[in-house]
Protein backbone atom coordinates (compact mmCIF):
# COMPACT_ATOMS: atom_id res chain seq x y z
CA UNK A 1 0.00 0.00 0.00
CA UNK A 2 2.98 2.35 0.40
CA UNK A 3 4.80 0.97 -2.62
CA UNK A 4 3.65 3.75 -4.92
CA UNK A 5 4.40 6.56 -2.50
CA UNK A 6 7.73 8.35 -2.34
CA UNK A 7 9.43 9.14 0.96
CA UNK A 8 8.60 12.81 0.44
CA UNK A 9 4.90 11.99 0.07
CA UNK A 10 5.11 9.71 3.10
CA UNK A 11 6.47 12.57 5.18
CA UNK A 12 3.53 14.75 4.08
CA UNK A 13 1.01 12.05 4.94
CA UNK A 14 2.59 11.40 8.32
CA UNK A 15 2.73 15.15 8.94
CA UNK A 16 -1.01 15.44 8.27
CA UNK A 17 -1.74 12.46 10.51
CA UNK A 18 -3.12 10.41 7.60
CA UNK A 19 -0.74 7.55 8.34
CA UNK A 20 1.25 6.58 11.41
CA UNK A 21 4.97 5.84 11.60
CA UNK A 22 4.35 2.33 12.97
CA UNK A 23 2.06 1.50 10.02
CA UNK A 24 4.75 2.48 7.57
CA UNK A 25 7.55 0.63 9.36
CA UNK A 26 5.36 -2.44 9.72
CA UNK A 27 4.50 -2.37 6.04
CA UNK A 28 8.16 -2.34 5.06
CA UNK A 29 9.14 -5.03 7.57
CA UNK A 30 6.41 -7.27 6.18
CA UNK A 31 7.48 -6.53 2.64
CA UNK A 32 11.07 -7.48 3.55
CA UNK A 33 9.84 -10.66 5.18
CA UNK A 34 7.85 -11.53 2.11
CA UNK A 35 10.40 -10.95 -0.63
CA UNK A 36 13.89 -10.66 0.82
CA UNK A 37 14.29 -14.41 0.63
CA UNK A 38 14.46 -13.85 -3.13
CA UNK A 39 16.29 -10.51 -3.32
CA UNK A 40 18.57 -10.89 -0.28
CA UNK A 41 19.24 -7.19 0.01
CA UNK A 42 19.65 -7.16 3.79
CA UNK A 43 22.39 -8.50 6.03
CA UNK A 44 20.92 -7.42 9.37
CA UNK A 45 17.46 -6.21 10.30
CA UNK A 46 16.87 -3.69 13.06
CA UNK A 47 14.74 -5.70 15.44
CA UNK A 48 13.82 -2.58 17.35
CA UNK A 49 12.53 -0.74 14.27
CA UNK A 50 8.84 -1.23 15.06
CA UNK A 51 9.30 -0.34 18.73
CA UNK A 52 11.14 2.81 17.74
CA UNK A 53 8.34 3.78 15.35
CA UNK A 54 5.69 3.13 18.01
CA UNK A 55 7.54 5.19 20.57
CA UNK A 56 7.64 8.03 18.11
CA UNK A 57 3.90 8.09 17.76
CA UNK A 58 3.63 9.20 21.32
CA UNK A 59 5.60 12.27 20.38
CA UNK A 60 3.76 12.78 17.10
CA UNK A 61 3.36 16.49 17.66
CA UNK A 62 7.04 16.92 16.90
CA UNK A 63 7.67 18.38 13.49
CA UNK A 64 10.84 16.61 12.53
CA UNK A 65 11.21 16.35 8.80
CA UNK A 66 12.04 12.64 8.47
CA UNK A 67 9.61 11.76 11.25
CA UNK A 68 8.62 8.10 11.02
CA UNK A 69 10.15 7.46 7.60
CA UNK A 70 12.01 4.14 7.36
CA UNK A 71 15.39 3.91 5.69
CA UNK A 72 17.90 1.18 4.77
CA UNK A 73 21.59 1.77 5.44
CA UNK A 74 24.56 0.26 3.61
CA UNK A 75 26.49 -1.98 5.96
CA UNK A 76 29.71 0.05 5.85
CA UNK A 77 28.06 2.96 7.68
CA UNK A 78 28.29 2.63 11.46
CA UNK A 79 25.06 2.28 13.41
CA UNK A 80 25.24 2.29 17.20
CA UNK A 81 24.29 -1.08 18.73
CA UNK A 82 23.40 -2.46 15.28
CA UNK A 83 25.87 -4.89 13.69
CA UNK A 84 27.98 -3.32 10.94
CA UNK A 85 29.93 -5.88 8.92
CA UNK A 86 31.02 -4.27 5.64
CA UNK A 87 29.88 -7.68 4.32
CA UNK A 88 33.19 -9.02 5.59
CA UNK A 89 33.88 -12.06 7.73
CA UNK A 90 36.50 -10.00 9.51
CA UNK A 91 33.76 -7.72 10.90
CA UNK A 92 31.04 -10.38 11.17
CA UNK A 93 30.40 -9.59 14.86
CA UNK A 94 31.30 -5.91 14.92
CA UNK A 95 28.78 -3.79 16.83
CA UNK A 96 29.65 -0.08 16.64
CA UNK A 97 29.60 1.94 19.84
CA UNK A 98 28.77 5.13 17.94
CA UNK A 99 26.66 6.35 15.03
CA UNK A 100 28.15 7.71 11.82
CA UNK A 101 27.44 11.44 11.52
CA UNK A 102 24.91 10.86 8.72
CA UNK A 103 23.11 8.25 10.82
CA UNK A 104 23.07 10.56 13.83
CA UNK A 105 21.61 13.35 11.69
CA UNK A 106 18.80 11.30 10.14
CA UNK A 107 17.93 9.71 13.49
CA UNK A 108 17.67 13.17 15.04
CA UNK A 109 15.20 14.04 12.28
CA UNK A 110 13.10 11.00 13.22
CA UNK A 111 14.08 8.41 10.58
CA UNK A 112 13.66 4.71 11.45
CA UNK A 113 16.47 2.38 10.37
CA UNK A 114 15.03 -0.83 8.91
CA UNK A 115 18.32 -2.65 8.62
CA UNK A 116 21.75 -2.88 7.04
CA UNK A 117 22.16 -3.74 3.39
CA UNK A 118 24.44 -6.11 1.56
CA UNK A 119 27.42 -4.91 -0.43
CA UNK A 120 30.68 -6.05 -1.95
CA UNK A 121 33.09 -6.69 0.91
CA UNK A 122 34.54 -3.33 2.03
CA UNK A 123 32.77 -1.78 -1.00
CA UNK A 124 35.24 -3.44 -3.38
CA UNK A 125 33.30 -4.63 -6.38
CA UNK A 126 30.61 -3.82 -8.92
CA UNK A 127 28.13 -6.66 -8.45
CA UNK A 128 27.68 -7.35 -4.69
CA UNK A 129 28.93 -10.88 -5.44
CA UNK A 130 32.01 -10.13 -3.32
CA UNK A 131 29.90 -10.08 -0.17
CA UNK A 132 31.39 -12.37 2.45
CA UNK A 133 27.88 -13.64 3.24
CA UNK A 134 25.71 -14.05 0.14
CA UNK A 135 25.01 -12.34 -3.18
CA UNK A 136 22.05 -10.01 -3.72
CA UNK A 137 19.71 -10.54 -6.67
CA UNK A 138 18.48 -7.87 -9.06
CA UNK A 139 14.72 -7.37 -8.49
CA UNK A 140 14.21 -6.97 -12.27
CA UNK A 141 15.69 -10.41 -12.96
CA UNK A 142 16.73 -12.57 -10.05
CA UNK A 143 19.39 -14.31 -12.17
CA UNK A 144 21.24 -11.02 -12.51
CA UNK A 145 23.40 -8.87 -10.25
CA UNK A 146 22.10 -5.62 -8.74
CA UNK A 147 25.45 -3.91 -9.42
CA UNK A 148 27.71 -2.81 -6.64
CA UNK A 149 29.06 -2.14 -4.31
CA UNK A 150 25.85 -0.63 -2.83
CA UNK A 151 23.85 -3.45 -4.46
CA UNK A 152 21.80 -4.23 -1.34
CA UNK A 153 20.66 -0.62 -0.94
CA UNK A 154 19.76 -0.24 -4.63
CA UNK A 155 17.96 -3.60 -4.77
CA UNK A 156 16.04 -2.83 -1.55
CA UNK A 157 14.75 0.47 -2.97
CA UNK A 158 13.92 -1.08 -6.37
CA UNK A 159 12.08 -3.99 -4.73
CA UNK A 160 10.10 -1.71 -2.44
CA UNK A 161 11.75 -3.10 0.69
CA UNK A 162 12.62 0.44 1.75
CA UNK A 163 11.41 3.83 0.51
CA UNK A 164 15.04 4.97 0.27
CA UNK A 165 18.54 4.06 1.37
CA UNK A 166 22.05 5.26 2.04
CA UNK A 167 24.94 4.06 -0.09
CA UNK A 168 28.59 4.96 -0.52
CA UNK A 169 30.44 5.68 -3.75
CA UNK A 170 34.21 5.33 -4.26
CA UNK A 171 34.30 4.65 -8.00
CA UNK A 172 30.62 4.37 -8.89
CA UNK A 173 29.23 2.28 -6.03
CA UNK A 174 26.03 4.35 -5.67
CA UNK A 175 25.41 5.30 -9.30
CA UNK A 176 26.14 1.96 -11.03
CA UNK A 177 23.83 -0.18 -8.83
CA UNK A 178 21.19 2.59 -9.00
CA UNK A 179 21.42 2.36 -12.80
CA UNK A 180 21.24 -1.44 -12.86
CA UNK A 181 18.24 -1.46 -10.49
CA UNK A 182 16.30 1.39 -12.13
CA UNK A 183 16.45 3.85 -9.22
CA UNK A 184 18.03 7.26 -8.56
CA UNK A 185 21.50 7.43 -6.99
CA UNK A 186 23.72 10.38 -6.23
CA UNK A 187 27.36 10.81 -5.30
CA UNK A 188 27.72 14.27 -3.76
CA UNK A 189 30.80 16.48 -4.09
CA UNK A 190 33.71 15.10 -2.08
CA UNK A 191 33.60 16.74 1.35
CA UNK A 192 29.92 17.75 1.21
CA UNK A 193 28.80 14.79 3.35
CA UNK A 194 30.72 13.76 6.46
CA UNK A 195 32.60 10.46 6.23
CA UNK A 196 32.78 10.10 10.01
CA UNK A 197 31.62 6.56 10.74
CA UNK A 198 31.91 5.38 7.14
CA UNK A 199 34.32 2.43 7.18
CA UNK A 200 37.21 3.65 5.03
CA UNK A 201 38.00 2.07 1.67
CA UNK A 202 39.81 4.79 -0.33
CA UNK A 203 39.64 7.92 1.77
CA UNK A 204 40.30 10.49 -0.96
CA UNK A 205 37.44 9.07 -3.07
CA UNK A 206 34.75 7.73 -0.68
CA UNK A 207 31.51 9.65 -0.32
CA UNK A 208 28.11 8.79 1.21
CA UNK A 209 24.97 9.57 -0.79
CA UNK A 210 21.26 8.82 -1.29
CA UNK A 211 19.61 6.00 -3.28
CA UNK A 212 15.95 6.83 -3.88
CA UNK A 213 12.93 6.15 -6.09
CA UNK A 214 12.85 9.62 -7.60
CA UNK A 215 14.81 12.87 -7.85
CA UNK A 216 12.70 14.74 -5.31
CA UNK A 217 13.47 12.12 -2.67
CA UNK A 218 17.14 12.39 -3.61
CA UNK A 219 17.11 16.16 -2.94
CA UNK A 220 15.06 15.64 0.22
CA UNK A 221 17.44 13.05 1.70
CA UNK A 222 20.52 14.98 0.59
CA UNK A 223 19.27 17.95 2.61
CA UNK A 224 19.68 15.85 5.74
CA UNK A 225 23.10 14.40 4.96
CA UNK A 226 25.08 17.53 4.13
CA UNK A 227 26.82 20.03 6.32
CA UNK A 228 30.20 20.57 7.91
CA UNK A 229 31.31 18.04 10.53
CA UNK A 230 34.27 18.84 12.77
CA UNK A 231 34.84 15.08 13.17
CA UNK A 232 35.80 14.75 9.49
CA UNK A 233 38.76 16.95 8.63
CA UNK A 234 37.96 16.65 4.90
CA UNK A 235 34.41 17.90 5.46
CA UNK A 236 33.85 21.10 3.51
CA UNK A 237 33.14 24.29 5.47
CA UNK A 238 30.12 25.18 3.38
CA UNK A 239 26.57 26.30 4.10
CA UNK A 240 24.51 24.01 1.88
CA UNK A 241 21.35 25.27 0.17
CA UNK A 242 17.89 23.66 0.33
CA UNK A 243 18.17 21.20 -2.54
CA UNK A 244 14.38 20.85 -2.82
CA UNK A 245 14.41 24.40 -4.22
CA UNK A 246 16.32 23.11 -7.25
CA UNK A 247 13.28 21.11 -8.36
CA UNK A 248 11.19 22.58 -11.13
CA UNK A 249 13.80 25.05 -12.33
CA UNK A 250 13.77 25.70 -16.05
CA UNK A 251 16.70 24.08 -17.83
CA UNK A 252 16.13 25.95 -21.07
CA UNK A 253 19.39 27.27 -22.45
CA UNK A 254 21.56 24.99 -20.33
CA UNK A 255 24.66 23.75 -22.06
CA UNK A 256 25.15 19.99 -21.80
CA UNK A 257 28.37 18.25 -22.83
CA UNK A 258 28.43 14.63 -23.94
CA UNK A 259 31.78 13.12 -23.02
CA UNK A 260 33.05 11.20 -26.04
CA UNK A 261 35.32 8.93 -23.97
CA UNK A 262 32.41 7.84 -21.72
CA UNK A 263 29.71 7.30 -24.30
CA UNK A 264 31.25 5.58 -27.30
CA UNK A 265 33.66 2.67 -27.29
CA UNK A 266 32.82 -0.20 -24.93
CA UNK A 267 29.21 0.85 -24.37
CA UNK A 268 26.53 -1.73 -25.25
CA UNK A 269 24.42 -0.78 -28.26
CA UNK A 270 21.11 -0.93 -26.35
CA UNK A 271 22.54 1.28 -23.62
CA UNK A 272 23.70 3.74 -26.27
CA UNK A 273 20.23 3.77 -27.85
CA UNK A 274 18.56 4.65 -24.57
CA UNK A 275 21.27 7.25 -23.88
CA UNK A 276 20.88 9.02 -27.23
CA UNK A 277 17.10 9.03 -26.95
CA UNK A 278 17.51 10.78 -23.61
CA UNK A 279 19.77 13.39 -25.21
CA UNK A 280 16.90 14.21 -27.58
CA UNK A 281 14.67 14.74 -24.57
CA UNK A 282 17.21 17.16 -23.11
CA UNK A 283 17.10 19.10 -26.37
CA UNK A 284 13.33 19.10 -26.37
CA UNK A 285 13.51 20.72 -22.93
CA UNK A 286 15.52 23.55 -24.49
CA UNK A 287 19.02 22.49 -23.45
CA UNK A 288 21.82 22.53 -26.00
CA UNK A 289 23.73 19.29 -26.39
CA UNK A 290 27.22 19.10 -27.79
CA UNK A 291 29.99 16.53 -27.74
CA UNK A 292 33.33 17.12 -26.02
CA UNK A 293 36.44 14.97 -25.96
CA UNK A 294 38.35 14.70 -22.68
CA UNK A 295 41.40 12.62 -23.67
CA UNK A 296 42.77 11.97 -20.18
CA UNK A 297 39.64 9.94 -19.33
CA UNK A 298 41.05 7.07 -21.32
CA UNK A 299 43.50 6.61 -18.44
CA UNK A 300 41.06 7.12 -15.56
CA UNK A 301 40.29 3.45 -14.98
CA UNK A 302 44.00 2.55 -14.87
CA UNK A 303 44.79 5.40 -12.49
CA UNK A 304 41.86 4.48 -10.27
CA UNK A 305 42.91 0.84 -9.98
CA UNK A 306 46.27 2.05 -8.64
CA UNK A 307 45.04 4.84 -6.36
CA UNK A 308 42.03 3.10 -4.78
CA UNK A 309 43.86 -0.16 -3.92
CA UNK A 310 46.84 1.84 -2.63
CA UNK A 311 44.63 3.76 -0.22
CA UNK A 312 42.74 0.57 0.66
CA UNK A 313 45.91 -1.37 1.46
CA UNK A 314 46.81 1.34 3.95
CA UNK A 315 43.28 1.70 5.41
CA UNK A 316 42.80 -2.05 5.84
CA UNK A 317 46.04 -2.43 7.80
CA UNK A 318 43.91 -1.78 10.89
CA UNK A 319 42.34 -5.26 10.70
CA UNK A 320 44.91 -7.01 12.80
CA UNK A 321 42.77 -8.99 15.23
CA UNK A 322 43.61 -6.78 18.22
CA UNK A 323 41.06 -4.03 18.87
CA UNK A 324 37.98 -5.27 17.03
CA UNK A 325 36.91 -7.78 14.45
CA UNK A 326 37.83 -11.40 13.87
CA UNK A 327 41.00 -12.90 15.33
CA UNK A 328 42.49 -16.26 14.39
CA UNK A 329 42.67 -18.93 17.04
CA UNK A 330 45.77 -20.57 15.68
CA UNK A 331 48.57 -18.10 16.27
CA UNK A 332 51.84 -18.76 18.12
CA UNK A 333 53.16 -15.22 17.87
CA UNK A 334 52.00 -11.75 16.87
CA UNK A 335 53.15 -11.98 13.21
CA UNK A 336 51.32 -15.22 12.73
CA UNK A 337 48.28 -13.69 14.38
CA UNK A 338 48.22 -10.79 11.88
CA UNK A 339 48.81 -12.98 8.84
CA UNK A 340 46.34 -15.71 9.72
CA UNK A 341 43.65 -13.31 10.94
CA UNK A 342 43.80 -11.50 7.61
CA UNK A 343 43.97 -14.72 5.59
CA UNK A 344 40.90 -16.13 7.31
CA UNK A 345 38.96 -12.86 7.57
CA UNK A 346 39.29 -11.27 4.12
CA UNK A 347 37.69 -12.50 0.90
CA UNK A 348 39.39 -12.92 -2.50
CA UNK A 349 38.75 -9.44 -3.95
CA UNK A 350 39.86 -7.65 -0.78
CA UNK A 351 43.07 -9.69 -0.74
CA UNK A 352 43.61 -8.90 -4.42
CA UNK A 353 43.26 -5.17 -3.82
CA UNK A 354 45.46 -5.20 -0.73
CA UNK A 355 48.12 -6.98 -2.78
CA UNK A 356 47.72 -4.59 -5.70
CA UNK A 357 47.90 -1.52 -3.50
CA UNK A 358 50.83 -2.79 -1.47
CA UNK A 359 52.70 -3.58 -4.68
CA UNK A 360 51.99 -0.12 -6.14
CA UNK A 361 53.25 1.55 -2.97
CA UNK A 362 56.30 -0.65 -2.47
CA UNK A 363 59.90 0.51 -2.91
CA UNK A 364 60.90 0.59 -6.57
CA UNK A 365 57.34 0.81 -7.91
CA UNK A 366 55.93 3.82 -6.05
CA UNK A 367 56.87 6.45 -8.65
CA UNK A 368 56.00 4.33 -11.67
CA UNK A 369 52.53 3.45 -10.41
CA UNK A 370 51.21 5.53 -7.52
CA UNK A 371 53.13 8.72 -8.32
CA UNK A 372 52.20 8.49 -11.97
CA UNK A 373 48.54 7.76 -11.23
CA UNK A 374 48.34 10.87 -9.05
CA UNK A 375 49.60 12.96 -11.96
CA UNK A 376 46.99 11.40 -14.25
CA UNK A 377 44.47 12.47 -11.60
CA UNK A 378 45.62 16.08 -12.07
CA UNK A 379 45.13 15.78 -15.84
CA UNK A 380 41.60 14.44 -15.34
CA UNK A 381 40.73 17.36 -13.04
CA UNK A 382 42.12 19.79 -15.64
CA UNK A 383 40.05 18.16 -18.39
CA UNK A 384 36.91 18.54 -16.25
CA UNK A 385 37.78 22.20 -15.56
CA UNK A 386 38.20 22.80 -19.27
CA UNK A 387 34.83 21.19 -19.99
CA UNK A 388 33.03 23.21 -17.32
CA UNK A 389 34.25 26.48 -18.88
CA UNK A 390 31.93 25.61 -21.74
CA UNK A 391 29.20 23.45 -20.19
CA UNK A 392 26.84 23.57 -17.21
CA UNK A 393 26.83 19.78 -16.88
CA UNK A 394 28.33 16.72 -18.54
CA UNK A 395 26.44 13.52 -19.33
CA UNK A 396 27.13 9.87 -20.14
CA UNK A 397 25.58 6.46 -19.64
CA UNK A 398 26.07 5.46 -15.98
CA UNK A 399 27.14 1.91 -16.75
CA UNK A 400 28.44 0.48 -20.05
CA UNK A 401 26.03 -2.47 -19.72
CA UNK A 402 22.69 -3.36 -18.18
CA UNK A 403 22.65 -5.81 -15.23
CA UNK A 404 24.76 -8.84 -16.06
CA UNK A 405 24.26 -12.44 -14.93
CA UNK A 406 25.44 -13.63 -11.53
CA UNK A 407 28.79 -15.34 -11.96
CA UNK A 408 29.42 -13.82 -15.40
CA UNK A 409 32.36 -11.58 -14.46
CA UNK A 410 33.39 -12.67 -11.01
CA UNK A 411 36.36 -14.76 -12.18
CA UNK A 412 37.77 -12.00 -14.38
CA UNK A 413 38.76 -8.94 -12.30
CA UNK A 414 39.58 -6.72 -15.28
CA UNK A 415 36.22 -7.35 -16.91
CA UNK A 416 34.48 -6.53 -13.63
CA UNK A 417 36.56 -3.34 -13.21
CA UNK A 418 35.31 -2.13 -16.61
CA UNK A 419 31.81 -1.78 -15.08
CA UNK A 420 32.97 1.47 -13.48
CA UNK A 421 34.50 3.05 -16.57
CA UNK A 422 31.86 5.82 -16.83
CA UNK A 423 31.70 6.65 -13.13
CA UNK A 424 35.34 6.62 -12.01
CA UNK A 425 36.56 9.97 -13.44
CA UNK A 426 33.96 11.73 -11.27
CA UNK A 427 35.44 10.31 -8.04
CA UNK A 428 39.00 11.11 -9.07
CA UNK A 429 37.96 14.76 -9.49
CA UNK A 430 35.70 14.81 -6.40
CA UNK A 431 32.68 16.06 -8.39
CA UNK A 432 28.95 15.44 -7.85
CA UNK A 433 27.00 13.17 -10.20
CA UNK A 434 23.54 11.64 -10.28
CA UNK A 435 22.18 8.60 -12.11
CA UNK A 436 18.52 8.44 -13.11
CA UNK A 437 16.72 5.65 -14.96
CA UNK A 438 16.21 6.57 -18.62
CA UNK A 439 14.46 3.50 -20.01
CA UNK A 440 14.55 -0.26 -20.33
CA UNK A 441 16.66 -2.40 -22.60
CA UNK A 442 15.21 -5.92 -22.94
CA UNK A 443 13.37 -5.46 -19.69
CA UNK A 444 16.39 -4.16 -17.75
CA UNK A 445 16.93 -0.57 -16.62
CA UNK A 446 19.48 1.79 -18.19
CA UNK A 447 21.00 4.65 -16.18
CA UNK A 448 21.74 8.19 -17.35
CA UNK A 449 24.56 10.03 -15.55
CA UNK A 450 24.67 13.81 -15.06
CA UNK A 451 27.94 15.26 -13.74
CA UNK A 452 28.19 18.72 -12.19
CA UNK A 453 30.83 21.21 -11.13
CA UNK A 454 32.29 20.97 -7.66
CA UNK A 455 29.38 21.80 -5.27
CA UNK A 456 27.10 21.96 -8.32
CA UNK A 457 24.45 19.65 -6.85
CA UNK A 458 21.68 22.18 -7.48
CA UNK A 459 22.33 22.24 -11.23
CA UNK A 460 22.38 18.48 -11.67
CA UNK A 461 19.28 18.05 -9.50
CA UNK A 462 17.45 20.62 -11.66
CA UNK A 463 18.42 18.80 -14.83
CA UNK A 464 17.65 15.36 -13.39
CA UNK A 465 14.22 16.48 -12.19
CA UNK A 466 13.24 18.03 -15.52
CA UNK A 467 14.51 15.00 -17.38
CA UNK A 468 12.78 12.56 -15.05
CA UNK A 469 9.43 14.22 -15.81
CA UNK A 470 10.13 14.18 -19.53
CA UNK A 471 11.21 10.50 -19.51
CA UNK A 472 8.28 9.41 -17.35
CA UNK A 473 9.93 6.16 -16.24
CA UNK A 474 7.19 4.42 -14.26
CA UNK A 475 8.07 0.75 -14.63
CA UNK A 476 8.67 -1.32 -11.52
CA UNK A 477 10.03 -4.83 -11.22
CA UNK A 478 7.35 -7.45 -10.64
CA UNK A 479 8.10 -9.53 -7.59
CA UNK B 1 52.68 -11.96 -14.74
CA UNK B 2 54.50 -11.00 -11.62
CA UNK B 3 56.72 -13.67 -10.10
CA UNK B 4 55.72 -15.93 -7.23
CA UNK B 5 58.67 -14.50 -5.29
CA UNK B 6 57.31 -10.98 -5.71
CA UNK B 7 53.85 -12.12 -4.67
CA UNK B 8 55.34 -13.65 -1.52
CA UNK B 9 57.26 -10.46 -0.76
CA UNK B 10 54.22 -8.21 -1.21
CA UNK B 11 52.08 -10.57 0.89
CA UNK B 12 54.65 -10.28 3.67
CA UNK B 13 54.60 -6.46 3.42
CA UNK B 14 50.79 -6.60 3.72
CA UNK B 15 50.95 -9.12 6.62
CA UNK B 16 48.74 -11.42 4.61
CA UNK B 17 49.15 -15.18 4.48
CA UNK B 18 48.24 -16.67 1.10
CA UNK B 19 47.59 -20.27 0.14
CA UNK B 20 49.66 -21.82 -2.68
CA UNK B 21 46.65 -21.61 -4.92
CA UNK B 22 46.14 -17.92 -4.11
CA UNK B 23 49.80 -17.15 -4.76
CA UNK B 24 49.52 -18.69 -8.18
CA UNK B 25 46.23 -16.98 -9.00
CA UNK B 26 47.44 -13.58 -7.81
CA UNK B 27 50.69 -13.76 -9.74
CA UNK B 28 48.59 -14.09 -12.89
CA UNK B 29 45.74 -11.70 -12.00
CA UNK B 30 47.91 -8.95 -10.53
CA UNK B 31 50.05 -9.18 -13.65
CA UNK B 32 46.99 -8.62 -15.82
CA UNK B 33 45.72 -5.66 -13.83
CA UNK B 34 49.18 -4.07 -13.66
CA UNK B 35 49.63 -4.54 -17.37
CA UNK B 36 46.38 -2.69 -17.97
CA UNK B 37 47.38 -0.03 -15.45
CA UNK B 38 50.72 0.39 -17.18
CA UNK B 39 48.82 2.23 -19.89
CA UNK B 40 49.32 5.34 -17.77
CA UNK B 41 53.04 5.19 -18.52
CA UNK B 42 52.45 6.34 -22.09
CA UNK B 43 51.11 9.72 -20.92
CA UNK B 44 53.55 12.63 -20.76
CA UNK B 45 53.27 13.99 -17.24
CA UNK B 46 56.43 16.07 -17.09
CA UNK B 47 55.60 19.30 -15.23
CA UNK B 48 52.28 17.88 -13.99
CA UNK B 49 51.99 18.03 -10.20
CA UNK B 50 50.41 15.03 -8.45
CA UNK B 51 46.95 15.26 -6.84
CA UNK B 52 46.42 13.32 -3.64
CA UNK B 53 43.11 14.99 -2.83
CA UNK B 54 40.48 16.77 -4.90
CA UNK B 55 39.76 19.45 -2.29
CA UNK B 56 42.02 22.44 -1.67
CA UNK B 57 41.94 21.75 2.07
CA UNK B 58 44.74 22.62 4.46
CA UNK B 59 45.50 21.06 7.82
CA UNK B 60 42.66 21.47 10.26
CA UNK B 61 43.64 22.41 13.80
CA UNK B 62 41.70 22.57 17.02
CA UNK B 63 42.49 23.14 20.66
CA UNK B 64 43.72 20.04 22.46
CA UNK B 65 40.97 19.91 25.06
CA UNK B 66 39.63 17.01 27.05
CA UNK B 67 36.20 16.09 25.73
CA UNK B 68 33.68 13.36 26.20
CA UNK B 69 34.97 10.12 24.72
CA UNK B 70 34.29 6.38 24.68
CA UNK B 71 34.38 4.64 28.04
CA UNK B 72 36.98 1.93 28.58
CA UNK B 73 34.21 -0.63 28.48
CA UNK B 74 32.91 0.67 25.14
CA UNK B 75 36.39 0.87 23.64
CA UNK B 76 36.98 -2.76 24.56
CA UNK B 77 33.51 -4.01 23.67
CA UNK B 78 34.56 -5.39 20.26
CA UNK B 79 37.99 -6.73 21.28
CA UNK B 80 38.45 -10.40 20.36
CA UNK B 81 40.55 -10.92 23.49
CA UNK B 82 40.79 -8.69 26.51
CA UNK B 83 42.07 -8.89 30.07
CA UNK B 84 41.98 -6.47 33.00
CA UNK B 85 40.73 -3.58 30.90
CA UNK B 86 43.33 -4.05 28.14
CA UNK B 87 43.61 -5.65 24.70
CA UNK B 88 45.21 -9.06 24.94
CA UNK B 89 47.82 -10.05 22.32
CA UNK B 90 50.44 -12.80 22.08
CA UNK B 91 53.79 -12.13 23.78
CA UNK B 92 55.83 -9.77 21.60
CA UNK B 93 59.22 -9.46 23.29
Amino acid sequence: MFLEISAYELSEKIGKGEVFPSEVTQFYLQRIEKIDGKVRAFLTLNEKALDEARKMEKKASEKRSLFGIPLAVKDNICTRNLRTTCASRILADFVPVYDATVVKRIKEEGAVILGKTNMDEFAMGSSTENSGFHPTHNPWDLQRVPGGSSGGSAAAVAAGEAPWALGSDTGGSIRQPAALCGVVGMKPTYGLVSRYGLVAFASSLDQIGPITRDVRDCAFLLNHLVGHDPRDSTSYPYEPPDYLKSLGRDIKGMRIGVVTELSGEGIEEEVKDAFYKTLEKLESLGASVEEISLPSFEYALSAYYIIAPAEASSNLARYDGVRYGYCTEKAEDIWEMYKKTRREGFGAEVKRRIMLGTYALSAGYYEAYYGKAQKIRTLIIRDFEKAFEKFDALVSPTSPTVAFKLGEKVEDPLKMYMSDVCTIPVNLAGLPAISIPCGLSQGLPVGFQIIGRSLGEETIISIAYALEKEIGFKERPSL
Amino acid sequence: MISRKEVEHVAWLARLELSEEEEERFSKQLGQVLEHASKIKEVDTSNVPPTSHSLPLKNVFREDEVRESLSQEEALSNAPQKEKGAFLVPKII
